[in-house]
């Protein structure tokens, strides 16, 4: 008998969030990454002050993109090291739902990181960053993000270097994430009008689309054994 | 004695010669009619000629990529290796002719657009597509069971095409690319025009059928061939070993 699609997928990432209840291992090291990132920026910005006021958007999305990376790369490490994965893959649940499980974890860990740089950001920078246009963007890239990162990561797990070729595998296929978000978050910071900014983010939802149903067809190979 | 009479696989088949003819020919009748039948270009001179390269190599590359999404797919659905030995062909097929583009792209901007690189949108996506396509190359190197290398990099074959897809249409979509548009009409910004007439078009089709489906066919054919000695010669090694 299998477990229906949803009830396994949300075993999964409930999973996957007691653990990180219990060790606080992924968030913590993520958000200070995260942080660190956002000084070093603003120290290497500091010179000039247009160009620090005109690369925020730059710098959230840089930062999410390497925090999530590290995430990424640690969930499904902790999966494969600790056998968990072989015993995923024994039971019987659909394969696509391991898959969204991740996703969904990955997609959640990587939006408590936004939810803690965003504020700061607001400080650092003096911008509307809590903007809910804003928050809905920043969703919809990290969601995406999460999608290509758990396909990726799960690929990447597999070979003899892996955490040195998850960066290496997934910065090109999340370079349409990043135009498409970049140029929505400036637009949005930049209270330009609607009609500028709009197309971006629907070009990032379909983006999103896009690779989603391209990874949850493919994801099922990618853990075979 | 044994290994070499071993290291003499099938001889190279028949019509294997002839398309290897046939495309040096072509290739060479292509390049004589863009290099000097072909009228020169009224504004841009001379240097205008390097387009029937440049596109052509660009519609090559995306052959031997489709190739790669096509072995690959066929590979997770028959498991048959030589699908495989298919699309690594056409990946590093690839990958030759999307640097011909990129190079004969930046040749040509120079005088044209006053400098070699710019962070133009199409540039930037085509930059994108070598490195991801390079990074099929690191991937496939790191994974060592022979039998998960080639299913993983199957799934990374076709997800990747996503970037080739990107650099084509992106010019119809991002409105601020200063690149040419060849079909269709090019955007106002578009700096240099590469407007097809006639005398361009009688250069351009030979060398898109030569660039297109000439080309990679019989490269790939060859790298495949080459991908089989590999494994002979592989074969022949353990058994060397093991006596």
């Amino acid at each position: 008998m299998k477990t229906p699609f949803t009830a396994a997928a949300l075993a999964i990432a409930a999973k996957d969030l007691r653990v990180e209840m219990r060790s606080r291992e992924l968030v913590s090291v993520m958000a200070l990454f995260a942080l660190l990132s956002l000084l070093v920026f603003s120290f290497a910005l500091e010179l000039d002050r247009i160009a620090r006021e005109e690369a925020v958007s730059g710098v959230l999305w840089v930062t999410l993109i390497f925090a999530s990376l590290l995430g990424f790369h640690r969930s499904m490490a902790l999966e494969h090291d600790q056998g968990s994965l072989d015993a995923l893959l024994l039971a019987p649940i659909p394969r696509s739902a391991i898959f969204v499980g991740k996703l969904a974890g990955n997609c959640l860990f990587t939006s408590l990181v936004g939810l803690i740089i965003l504020p700061l950001m607001a400080v650092i920078y003096n911008k509307n960053m809590l903007d809910p246009r804003l928050i809905l963007t920043a969703g919809i890239g990290i969601f995406g993000l999460s999608a290509i990162g758990a396909l990726l990561a799960a690929l990447t797990m597999q070979t003899r270097a892996r955490e040195v070729l998850l960066p290496i595998a997934m910065l090109p296929a999340a370079l349409p994430f990043l135009l498409a978000a970049l140029r929505a978050t400036t637009g949005i910071l930049s209270e330009t009008p609607r009609t500028d900014w709009l197309v971006w983010l629907q070009m990032l939802g379909g983006i999103t689309v896009i690779y989603l149903a391209l990874c949850l067809l493919l994801y099922s190979f990618v853990i075979e054994e | 004695m044994d290994a070499a009479s071993q290291m003499k696989t099938a001889p190279m088949p028949r019509l294997l010669r002839i398309l290897t003819l046939v495309t040096a020919l072509g290739f060479a009748a292509a390049l004589f009619l863009g290099l000097f039948i072909a009228g020169a270009d009224s504004q841009q001179g001379p240097i205008q000629r390097i387009f029937y390269i440049h596109m052509p190599a660009f519609f090559g590359a995306f052959t031997a990529f489709g190739a790669a999404v096509v072995g690959g797919a066929v590979y997770l659905w028959r498991r048959d290796e030589r699908w495989d030995k298919i699309a690594l062909a056409g990946v590093e097929v690839g990958l030759a002719f999307a640097l011909i583009n990129l190079v004969t792209g930046a040749i040509w901007a120079r005088p044209i657009w006053n400098t070699w690189w710019t962070w133009d949108p199409r540039l930037t996506s085509a930059a994108i597509m070598v490195l991801t396509y390079a990074a099929y190359l690191m991937l496939r190197a790191g994974i060592e069971d022979p039998r998960r290398q080639r299913s993983l990099m199957s799934v990374y074959g076709i997800f990747a095409f996503v970037s080739v897809l990107t650099t084509l249409f992106i010019i119809r979509i991002v409105p601020e690319t200063i690149h040419p548009v060849i079909v269709g009409p090019s955007p106002q910004n578009a700096q240099g025009s590469f407007e097809a007439t006639r005398g361009v078009a009688m250069a351009l089709i030979p060398s898109l059928i030569v660039w297109t489906i000439f080309m990679p066919l019989t490269l790939m054919w060859h790298r495949c061939r080459l991908e089989n000695r590999m494994e002979a010669v592989k074969r022949l090694k353990v058994q060397a070993l093991s006596e």
